[in-house]
């Protein structure tokens, strides 16, 4: 009887841990590229954290452009982290998984305003988001991209 | 947003293109959001495997949506015909709630 609830209480974080190992191992995968992908298709029409920009013709319009997204830590990551703690030092599990936040927001920002020509003064912002059961420190985080898409006047 | 004609919103301090003829300072809305069970749920399901959070993404945006509007309306209020300069902040009053706050400058453009 005891052997079995040990066993129990060992093997969820386990199989825990390895869901995240392999699992979100492939979904970042996927995730980074869509996002190299995507990234390319924009490139044209870039984001400009300057409030300016020589533009080669007119502004005719000019409009806010707002994305986000929300994402957490798989458990493989968190364990990993847990192991950082101890010496310190870059935790690459986590800064993976905010670029990734990061890049899509300012990519759902720009697919937001499909015809606009550029993003002045884009704004990153991040923020955590607090859970109900009290768990503190890192978990869920949202970014947030938005910025100023203006439409060039080409003329007739 | 809605009405007759749709208020300008930029982030930088000026509407390309147009003239801002007159101030009317500071407009503010803000909403605080509680995160409901069902998605904290389905939340920490998709917690297991980490990435994307749908619902938490759809509840945020809705919240922001609702903050810009009460900013908007402020603004249209004061006859204002933009808001300028907007900003988003977003803050935790309390153990899953986040209040969501945009601000910004209303004027009237020409």
């Amino acid at each position: 009887m005891g052997s079995v609830e040990l066993w129990i209480t060992l093997g969820i974080p386990v199989i825990l841990i390895l869901v995240g190992r392999f699992v979100g191992a492939s979904v970042e995968r996927n995730h980074y590229r869509s996002i190299i992908e995507r990234e390319a298709q924009f490139r044209a029409r870039p984001a400009v954290s300057t409030k300016h920009l020589d533009a080669p013709c007119p502004i005719q319009s000019a409009s806010l452009a707002v994305g986000s997204v929300v994402v957490s830590v798989d458990h493989f990551k968190r364990f990993l982290s847990g192991f950082r703690m101890i010496f310190g030092g870059e935790i690459r599990s986590y800064s993976s998984l905010i670029d990734r936040a990061r890049r899509e927001a300012v990519l759902r920002m720009k697919e937001s305003q499909p015809g606009a020509d550029a993003f002045l003064n884009t704004r990153i912002e991040t923020s955590t988001i607090s859970s109900t059961t009290g768990n503190e420190g890192m978990g869920t985080i949202e970014a947030l991209a938005y910025g100023t898409a203006v439409h060039y006047d080409r003329g007739p | 947003m809605h009405g007759k004609a749709p208020l300008i919103l930029t982030n930088i301090d000026s509407v390309p293109g147009q003239h801002i003829v007159q101030h009317y300072g500071l407009v503010q809305g803000s909403t605080i959001r509680a995160k409901h069970f069902g998605r904290d749920f389905a939340a920490g399901l998709k917690n297991i495997v980490g990435g994307e959070l749908k619902g938490y993404t759809e509840l945020l945006q809705e919240s922001r949506a609702e903050a810009t509007s009460r900013m908007v309306a402020q603004a249209s209020e004061l006859g204002a015909n933009a808001v300028i300069n907007v900003r988003f902040t977003t803050s935790s009053v309390a153990q899953g709630a986040s209040e969501i706050l945009a601000y910004g400058t209303a004027v009237l453009i020409e």
